[in-house]
């Protein structure tokens, strides 16, 4: 079932995220995608994440497609302009893949080529309007196209983001732009995620919640000094404090979370960082072991 | 004005030491308001090179002068740089540019061009313009996205921003100051406005501007 379908059964989706490896050697990743089978609805591909240079997302999503799965590719815009952009989704598309997922993308200088030209000729906004542009059948220079690809698109938003107006008033145009759904950054209280949500239930998009499973208060707090839009409250790093199992604290606390948030969105996006073996455990605890079908 | 700083000496020394009789060219415009340009920029160059060429046991000699400006062709055309086997430009890369054309010796740049900003204070200046040849400063309050953020993002901050800072933590994020004058302007809609990607045409059309009428891009 595609990622579209899934949605529209109105059933709670979960998609989560592999990463292309560095190098030429897909065995690893294809590993994760296979211990994921059955258990989410799509994978993220990310595309040289944190401007860490991998192997190209495209393949990797073939790579996918290839061995049955539901892939999302995701698209930056920090390494291409916006010929590379337009004719690498036609690419994907070619392909089947259908689900691509628009972001500006990480600074080169936060990554391991900081020396590099960052390209920006489009950020996310701009490409979601290129993309719509070619799903009717034209590229982005008015050109009609041979063949016309058909995508479901997607975008992120930082709920927790501070100061947070801006990026709502972003999150609406990133709508007007053409994202049918979104994916959350880690979001980690119930309370402001939900009023989080009856903002953006006033718009006919998608929203899964932002899941990253904690495995330690190191790492919880490491989180909240380093990564921007990310809160993890104190009372959550106290609990990881007193456990004697904090990955299994961890674990609880996604499940809990997922649970509490359940009525109020559309599904959970799990972002598993190098613990891809956790996310059917947070899925099991959660009570969403349920099999998707392919 | 044009910001520049001064490269490092070694870099400087490497350039100039084949030469005998190097010239040190200032520029009193924009390179001697961000204090790398003038007269006395020019002196303490001359004897750090000479301090430091001496220590390499290398002989070469070093005078030096200020132009009024560098990058206009009737500021120059009376420098008198005959005794000199090589030029070194403390000037910005248009004023080096201009000098090498007229000069049938070696120009050097003893400073790196770093943007088009405005004072902040003194001895302090803030990257304000990327000359992209379409502004938007009447869409963002009067704060340049192209220049100040520094994914040169049009439509409002990326998920980076961190309590108002940019992610890369060397600037405030310059979508949340559009998005709080444009408050305070009250023309918030203004920000729900898209803005389409660049026209980067421009930059290649405007490699040059010719308003005599004999050619040229207008």
């Amino acid at each position: 079932m595609s990622l579209r379908d899934a949605f529209e059964s109105g059933r709670f989706v979960v998609t989560s995220e592999v990463g292309p490896p560095k190098g030429t050697d897909v065995a690893e990743m294809l590993e994760t995608a296979e211990l994921l089978r059955g258990r989410v609805d799509a994978l993220n591909v990310t595309d040289n994440q944190a401007a860490v240079m991998r192997l190209c997302t495209l393949a990797a999503c073939v790579h996918l497609v290839n061995a049955g799965h539901e892939p999302v590719y995701q698209v930056t815009c920090r390494d291409r302009n916006r010929l590379a952009i337009q004719s690498d989704i036609l690419g994907a598309a070619s392909f089947g893949i259908a689900n691509v997922l628009a972001l500006t993308g990480d600074h080169v200088v936060v990554g391991d080529h900081p020396e590099a030209k960052a390209v920006f000729d489009l950020e996310s906004v701009q490409l979601l309007e290129v993309i719509e542009t070619l799903t009717k059948g034209t590229d982005f220079a008015g050109k009609e196209l041979h063949g016309t690809p058909e995508l479901y698109v997607g975008a992120v938003v930082t709920p927790d983001a501070v100061p947070v107006k801006p990026q709502l008033a972003k999150f609406e145009k990133k709508i007007e732009a053409g994202a049918r759904y979104f994916q959350t950054q880690a979001v980690y209280d119930p309370e402001s995620f939900k009023s989080f949500m009856e903002l953006a239930r006033h718009f006919d998009v998608k929203v899964l919640a932002g899941i990253v499973v904690l495995r330690s208060a190191r790492m919880a707090s490491f989180m909240n000094r380093n990564i921007p839009g990310i809160t993890v409250p104190d009372a959550l790093i106290a609990e990881l404090e007193a456990s004697e199992d904090p990955t299994r604290t961890g674990i609880e606390i996604a499940a809990r979370f997922i649970n509490d948030v359940r009525d109020v969105c559309d599904g959970v996006h799990i972002m598993a960082v190098g613990a891809e073996h956790l996310v059917p455990e947070v899925l099991e605890a959660a009570g969403l072991a349920q099999e998707v079908s392919a | 004005m044009i910001v520049v700083r001064q490269k490092p000496v070694e870099e400087i020394c490497s350039m100039v030491a084949r030469h005998r009789n190097v010239l040190l060219v200032g520029c009193n415009t924009c390179a001697a308001v961000a204090l790398a340009g003038g007269e006395k920029e020019v002196d303490t160059l001359i004897e750090l090179l000479k301090l430091t060429m001496r220590r390499k046991g290398e002989t070469t000699e070093f005078s030096g002068c200020v132009l009024q400006r560098q990058c206009e062709p009737e500021f120059i055309e009376h420098l008198d740089d005959r005794v000199y086997d090589a030029i070194l430009s403390l000037g910005c890369g248009a004023g080096v540019a201009l000098l090498s054309e007229s000069a049938d010796k070696p120009v050097y740049p003893a400073l790196d061009t770093l943007f088009i900003g405005a004072s902040q204070g003194f001895a302090s200046w803030r990257a304000e313009c990327s000359a992209c040849g379409k502004c938007v400063l009447g869409q963002t309050a009067g704060i340049c996205p192209v220049t100040r953020c520094a994914k040169g993002i049009l439509n409002g901050p990326c998920g980076g921003v961190n309590n108002g800072q940019c992610e890369l933590g060397d600037r405030p994020c310059a979508w949340v100051e559009i998005y709080d004058r444009l408050e305070t302007l009250e023309r918030p809609e203004d920000f729900k406005e898209i803005i389409q990607p660049k026209d980067n045409s421009v930059k290649t059309t405007y490699n040059k501007l010719d308003l005599s009428g004999e050619g040229g891009a207008r």
